[in-house]
């Protein structure tokens, strides 16, 4: 599938130059891994350069609320197995980012690239993917994202005549409706803890009835597209009902459905489930997610969890009572700045668990552990709360700035 | 308050609920068990009956569609109309404030009926967005502290002689019609913009619902200490952004 190298116009190859430069100036300044500001620059330069450098790649995109840049990862370690890929790895996913990526991938055969929802469809449209994979979508930063039906009425609009095969979450209707119109579709059943932004009918308003693992609109017939692939327990069922085990260093039930999802994604490829899942085993840690580190003598594990669907499957994976639970939540712009969504998850599963609270918004987390019922302590710093918990191991908790603030402190 | 158990009715939670504003229940629910009142909540979805016996009826925020949905199924249903004809108490934040009001401007961009059961009218506010944190002084008719929250709407509310604002705020947009206003009351019906929870930033809201429903003038001390530090660093917050902003 993948075409020869097609060779940069000279503005291209300036373009890339000069987004280099301005990426390594940027990383002397102390500004970060500069590849944002990179594909900032060079994009500027070249409005095409997208599309050009991903001319000579087989493409496929990746987006969702959660679990984009942990499945981005699992479907390169697949792919690698049939060629070089070059991939978005750190998670800078919007235009600039991901052209900055592309720069580098000159010799690849793939690119995997993780796409923040919002550009999804635009993204699409630049770098003409061979495939498109769609996770969930559930609320995430409503003071200043797009309302989630929203997204996916965006998505359902921007891909609707994509030549990409489109691998979709069956069990999530909000996925399923936005997929539902694209030519191509592989249903995974992937499955869906959080429900909550799924009670309506994506297409008619009608309430979801849910029996079960399905789910079908009762006014106007849109229902749960059959899927070709399941998610088994520890399992993924390929569409010649062979049941493959999926055995990750990552946990959690989020990480198989994205173990499912990225099989079905290599199997678009050729590469065979047995070898993909093989490989995803490599995976350890994501940009720091799921990442053990010792700190204080205790063994941190970091796990982030943006919005109330991630807190929920954070919470199925922690080790049970008495494991001590760390909780660190920030409302800076990166994290939406309104921190009423704390409300929509559901904290009495921590119960029994000593819990220890930190970050910016310390207090609205200390007011909703009250009102749920659970005892806990206010901590200053990151030290502080450390130094409280028992020796071993600790489940840290964070959301999206609060997770940078700790990965800072302990050097990780 | 009926027979034996205070009945807590939490409306459309697969319409109006995505801005963190069942917390409000949350913190009734919990401020009530402190004072050993027995609580039960009733959580009803759109496709089921408003019941028309509950004493604390509560709607949240959603996103037009939704807002739109729950107003069709609202008038359709008529139970919360004849809950309040019979004394209710309503708590609504939000896109669930302009259901309660005679007309809001739906998704379509078209006016909307609503129930009309407070004399509020929303229309589309052309401008940006009002999001942010809010400081407000309450009707001084309420005897409450200084009400504490955060707005994201695009609404503009508009108050009727017969109901009275909320709150006049210090910061922030409220009501967003200029005059300064923010949310709206009638007897036992009450409308604000605040998220935050409102209730978890403002509990004493959330003990005054209870008082009018038990209908009594005091009610045993909890322990306020989290509810006061939240309160007085989002307070402080909000005085330092808008000093920064002039
Ligand atoms: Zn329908």
């Amino acid at each position: 599938m993948s075409g020869n190298p097609e060779p940069l116009s000279p503005r291209a190859k300036l373009a890339v130059t000069a987004g280099k430069a301005a990426a390594a100036v940027s990383r002397a300044a102390g500004k970060g891994s500069g590849s944002v500001i990179g594909g900032r620059v060079a994009l500027k330069l070249d409005p095409d350069l997208l599309a050009r450098l991903a001319g000579h790649l087989d493409v496929v995109l990746v987006s969702a609320t959660n679990g984009k840049t942990t499945t981005t990862r699992l479907i390169a370690e697949a792919l690698r197995a049939s060629g070089p890929v070059v991939s978005n790895a750190l998670g800078a996913n919007m235009p600039a980012g991901i052209t900055s990526a592309l720069a580098g991938g000159s010799d690849s055969r793939y690119g995997v690239i993780e796409v923040d929802e919002k550009y999804l469809a635009g993204v699409a449209r630049d770098v003409t993917p061979k495939a498109i994979a769609l996770l969930n979508l559930s609320r995430d930063q409503l003071d200043r994202a797009a309302e989630t039906r929203m997204l996916a009425e965006h998505w359902r609009e921007g891909l609707s005549g994509t030549e990409a095969v489109v691998i979709a979450n069956a069990d999530d209707p909000l996925v399923a409706w936005a997929a539902s119109s694209c030519p191509t579709v592989v249903w995974v059943a992937a499955g869906q803890e959080w429900k909550d932004d799924a009670w309506s009918c994506p297409s008619c308003g009608g309430v979801l009835q849910r029996p079960g693992d399905d789910w079908y609109c009762g006014d106007c017939g849109f229902r749960r597209p059959p899927p070709t692939w399941a998610l088994h327990g520890d399992y993924v069922l390929s569409p010649d009902g062979v049941a493959w085990p999926i055995q990750l260093q990552l946990p959690g039930r989020a990480n198989k459905a994205n173990a499912a999802m990225s099989a079905a994604v290599g199997a678009v490829f050729g590469v065979p489930p047995k070898i993909a899942l093989e490989r995803m085993y490599s995976v350890q840690a994501v940009a720091g997610r799921y990442d053990v580190v010792t700190y204080l003598d205790r063994q941190l594990r970091l796990l982030l969890a943006k919005n109330p669907a991630g807190w929920l499957e954070t919470f199925s994976l922690i080790d049970g009572p008495p494991a001590p639970v760390l909780l660190s939540v920030n409302a800076r712009g990166a994290d939406g700045t309104d921190t009423s969504w704390l409300w929509d998850v559901d904290y009495t599963r921590l119960a029994g668990h000593p819990i220890f609270v930190l970050g910016d918004r310390r207090l609205d987390l200390a007011v909703r552990l009250e009102v749920a019922g659970l005892e806990f302590r206010v901590c200053d710093d990151l030290d502080q709360a450390v130094r409280a918990a028992p020796p071993g191991r600790v489940e840290v908790i964070a959301n999206y700035t609060a997770f940078q603030d700790l990965r800072r402190r302990i050097g990780n | 308050m009926n027979e034996t158990s205070l009945r807590l009715v939490w409306i459309y939670p697969d319409l109006l609920s995505t801005y963190g504003d069942q917390g409000n229940a949350l913190v009734v629910e919990r401020r009530a068990r402190q004072r050993r009142i027995p609580v039960t909540r009733i959580d009803v979805r759109s496709d089921q009956p408003i019941p028309t016996s509950g004493d604390i009826y509560l709607i949240g925020g959603g996103e037009d569609r939704p807002q739109r949905l729950a107003a069709e199924r609202l008038r359709r249903d008529g139970g919360l109309n004849r809950a309040v004809a019979n004394g209710a108490i309503v708590f609504s934040v939000c896109a669930g404030y302009q259901i309660l009001g005679t007309e809001f401007i739906n998704d379509l961009g078209r006016p909307e009926p609503g129930l009309g059961i407070l004399d509020v009218k929303s229309v589309r506010n052309d401008g940006d967005r009002h999001v942010g944190d809010v400081l407000a002084d309450m009707d001084e008719r309420l005897g409450l502290p200084p009400l504490t929250g955060f707005e994201n709407h695009q609404g503009n509310t508009l108050i009727g002689p017969s109901a009275r604002p909320l709150a006049r705020v210090r910061i922030g947009n409220g009501n967003g019609t200029g005059d300064g206003t923010e949310g709206a009351y009638c007897d036992t019906v009450f409308g604000t913009y605040m998220h935050g929870p409102v209730m978890a930033r403002n509990p004493l809201l959330a003990d005054m619902l209870l008082k009018l429903a038990l209908d009594v003038h005091a009610l045993p001390r909890v322990d306020e200490q989290w509810y006061e530090a939240l309160r007085a660093e989002r307070i402080a917050h909000a005085t330092q952004a808008a000093a920064a902003r002039s």
